[in-house]
């Protein structure tokens, strides 16, 4: 049986002489082939895998998220009573407290991994271009995705401070129905011009985030008919206006209608 | 025209380099941008100084030896273009250009302008080729390929490993050099039987010399001279996850 190794070096011998400052590192042979597929979780692919598959998951919860908050905008003594009670319905359910595990660990991921990757990159850099106008190439929201994940991140710990903690640990005044008033909470929050004003900054940050995020991750999953790229881009496109304007709306209407 | 230069030298790998400035009083538009380079070198070398070192070939757009960073972009302000194919019309009177190897961890300068893209050679022995006699040419009709897939492929083999795609990526990422030639192949017959383990052993390679990750800007579909379609990256992403899972 002839050895592939073999022939290949045999090969490369042929090139006599190649020019001396040409060197052609050869790959180290691995030990024995693969058998089966592996899986590779350290590649960067798998790397950029999971910040998909994190985001799509984030883009999911994003949109029943604005669904929920939609309740917001009904004539204020049933919004009251509709909101009140969405919030207790979700708060008493255990699979939504599993889900909101998996939305932590999710929010995790995502920062944790676009870190690493990022420090990665870094490092494959290497050396600073002196004069660089790369950047016309492409859009400036594709390159600065870690600075609008960053403002996002900031955003999220306010509002998890300011409703989540309030909710689990704070003390929320009832209803007259007896229910914890969350309705009220959110309308006194959004009194305040300049916590909606950051609100809206956030989300504008927000719908760039997504309007790459959304395609790149279809991308990095691996959609390459162009057809079905058409459409995600367009979807794209509707999804992040769509979530990024729905999410400024409400504090804006509530900060001007019900103030 | 008159042209003002300031260029990258650097003598070896493990010296550190520096920019120097020279001045060109009569460079013709029509030259190309090598051209440019070549009547710098023969002014630096009647002064008896060292002429600075730079990669190139055929100089007719094909070959990928070419390629430098040009005014801050690879192979210099036009899409799709190669250094030699750039000419000097593309500049005005009095321009100082800015001219600097291709940067990346994965292509350490060799000298002044001159990068080591060697590992790009490493990635396609990892995988880029199929692994079976191929013997004479065959009856073109006993195994057929539909004429868009046919053209698809060739797109993608036209691939010239200039190393723009990397020198341009914000994260020195080598996807669409490797997705070229898994894409290339993973769309024939012949080359689709190993398409799953040509496209882990090769992002294992590419990941291993040192590119970053694929952010999906498409900036490199701009420079890459070949004009690859970044659609060639998603389809080896495609072809990587389903080497994973079925």
């Amino acid at each position: 049986m002839s050895n592939p190794d073999h022939d290949r070096e045999a090969e490369v011998s042929l090139l006599d002489g190649p020019p001396h400052d040409v060197k052609i590192k050869p790959i180290e042979k691995k030990k024995e082939a693969p058998q089966r597929a592996k899986l590779g979780l350290r590649r960067t692919l798998s790397e950029k895998n999971l910040m998909a598959l994190t985001g799509l998951f984030l883009c999911l919860f994003l949109a029943v998220h604005l669904l929920g908050n939609l309740q917001l905008l009904l004539p204020p003594e049933i919004a009251q009573w509709q909101f009140n009670f969405y919030s207790k319905l979700l708060s008493g359910n255990i699979f939504i407290e599993l889900i909101s595990y998996l939305l932590f660990a999710s929010i995790l991921a995502h920062a944790i991994y676009a870190l690493v990757i990022t420090i990665k990159n870094r490092r494959a850099n290497g050396h600073r271009y002196d004069y660089d106008r790369r950047g016309v190439t492409s859009k400036w929201y594709s390159r600065k995705m870690g600075l609008l994940g960053t403002i996002i991140l900031f955003f999220l710990i306010i509002h998890l401070r300011d409703f989540w903690y309030q909710l689990q640990f704070g003390h929320v005044p009832l209803d007259k129905d007896g229910q914890k008033d969350l309705y009220t909470l959110v309308v006194t929050v959004y009194h305040s011009g300049w916590y909606v004003l950051i609100y809206v900054l956030c989300m504008i940050a927000l719908g760039y985030h997504l309007l790459h995020g959304f395609f790149s991750a279809a991308r990095t999953l691996g959609v390459y008919d162009p057809r079905y790229v058409e459409w995600i881009k367009i979807l794209g496109w509707i999804y992040s206006i769509g979530i990024s304007a729905g999410f400024a709306f409400i504090p804006v209407y509530v900060h001007f209608a019900r103030g | 025209m008159r042209i003002q230069l300031r260029v990258w030298r650097q003598e070896h790998k493990s010296k550190p380099g520096q920019f120097a400035d020279y001045e060109l009083p009569e460079v013709s538009p029509d030259m190309s941008f090598l051209e440019m380079l070549d009547m710098l070198n023969d002014q630096i070398m009647r002064q008896n100084g060292r002429p600075v070192e730079f990669d190139y070939d055929c100089r007719e757009g094909i070959c990928g030896q070419c390629g430098v960073m040009i005014n801050g972009r690879a192979h210099g302000p036009l899409a799709n273009t190669t250094t030699c194919q750039l000419h000097m019309r593309t500049f005005k009177d009095g321009d100082i250009i800015h001219v600097e190897p291709f940067r990346a961890a994965a292509f350490p300068v060799k000298c002044d302008l001159k990068v080591d893209r060697s590992a790009f050679d490493r990635i396609i022995q990892a995988g880029g080729y199929i692994a079976a006699s191929t013997g004479e040419a065959p009856e073109a009709n006993s195994i057929l390929v539909p004429h868009e897939e046919a053209e698809a492929a060739f797109d993608a083999a036209c691939c010239i490993g200039c190393g723009a795609c990397v020198a341009t990526c914000k994260n020195s990422s080598a996807a669409l050099f490797t997705s070229a030639k898994i894409s290339h192949l993973a769309l024939l017959p012949q080359g689709r039987l190993e398409a799953k383990e040509r496209a882990q052993q090769m992002v294992a390679q590419a990941d291993k010399e040192g590119f970053g990750h694929c952010s999906n800007t498409e900036a490199c579909e701009v420079e890459c001279p070949q004009a690859i379609s970044v659609l060639h990256i998603a389809r080896m992403n495609w072809e990587f996850n389903r080497a994973a899972f079925f």
